[in-house]
């Protein structure tokens, strides 16, 4: 379970329920979001949003990053744990122009995901597309299940 | 307090027009910064997923319209862990309010975000009209 610390990290932690310490500092969060006009993501309200899947020889994150370049992204991927981060640049435009709207954001990005099993961190294989990034992790050898087989 | 120079995580804008849609699957609206110089209006649009050749624009008597299909995630024997986003199709319209050089309208996808350039029509320059005295 994960609480969402006022001061911004999440952590991955087990919090038993009904402590009113939790309950007090629960409702201090949503206030704070509320004040800050922060909309809660889905998950952990980190960008960005990931789609994170299996199958048994590899986990693979897929994530919609337009606008980045592949050198502008960071990825570490140890163990169990793959971080994300980089930036999102949106260039200047010159020429005297007048912006009509202005919805798109750019900025910085930092983002961890814990996969309950090992990979293999030398074959990890990431690729970037029209803006869709996708991280190829294959499972360590030794974390995958092995067929027994009964004699 | 988070830092506020982070980029802060947005749900998609998902969009339930008049008319109906004949693929299944949500509609999202993509992001656009839309900005104006004498010369023309660009508009840019982030619409991640979507290639080239499935991109149609459409410019039908000053309205705009944007549409982007998304393939779905390939390899359908993966398991989901986390999803938080979805796939779907990308739709936005707009009114233009000036006249538009059809002719001249450029398109440029890149990355997954769409620059849509559109030259304002030359206005017509004033002709000097002569007046012959007889």
């Amino acid at each position: 379970m994960m609480i969402r610390r006022y001061f911004g990290l999440p952590r991955w932690d087990t919090y038993p329920p009904f402590d009113e310490f939790e309950r007090l500092r629960r409702q201090m969060d949503l206030l704070g979001d509320r004040l800050m006009d922060r909309t809660a993501g889905r998950g952990t309200g980190v960008f960005p949003m990931i789609n994170l899947t299996e199958d048994k020889d590899a986990y693979y994150i897929r994530a919609e990053l337009p606008g980045v370049k592949s050198d502008e992204l960071d990825i570490q991927a140890t163990g169990t744990t793959v971080s994300l981060s980089g930036e999102r640049k949106i260039p200047e435009e010159n020429n005297g122009a007048k912006y009509h709207r202005r919805e798109r954001e750019a900025g910085k990005f930092s983002r961890m995901v814990s996969l309950s099993t090992e990979i293999d961190s030398e074959k990890v294989d990431a690729s970037l597309t029209n803006g869709i990034l996708k991280v190829v992790l294959p499972k360590s050898e030794l974390a995958k299940p092995r067929q027994i087989t009964v004699k | 307090m988070a830092d506020q120079k982070d980029l802060q995580v947005r749900e998609k804008q998902e969009v339930t027009g008049p008319s109906e849609q004949t693929t299944a699957g949500p509609v999202f609206s993509p992001d656009v910064d839309i900005f104006e110089t004498e010369k023309e209006i660009v508009m840019l649009a982030d619409m991640p997923g979507v290639k080239a050749e499935d991109l149609t624009i459409d410019l039908d008597d000053n309205r705009l319209s944007i549409k982007g299909d998304v393939a779905p995630f390939e390899g359908t024997n993966e398991e989901d862990i986390v999803t938080e986003y979805e796939i779907g199709q990308y739709v936005r319209q707009f009114n233009l309010s000036e006249v538009i050089d059809q002719s001249k309208i450029e398109a440029k996808l890149e990355d997954g975000v769409l620059r849509l350039t559109l030259p304002k029509m030359e206005k017509a320059t004033p002709r000097k009209i002569t007046v012959k005295a007889t």
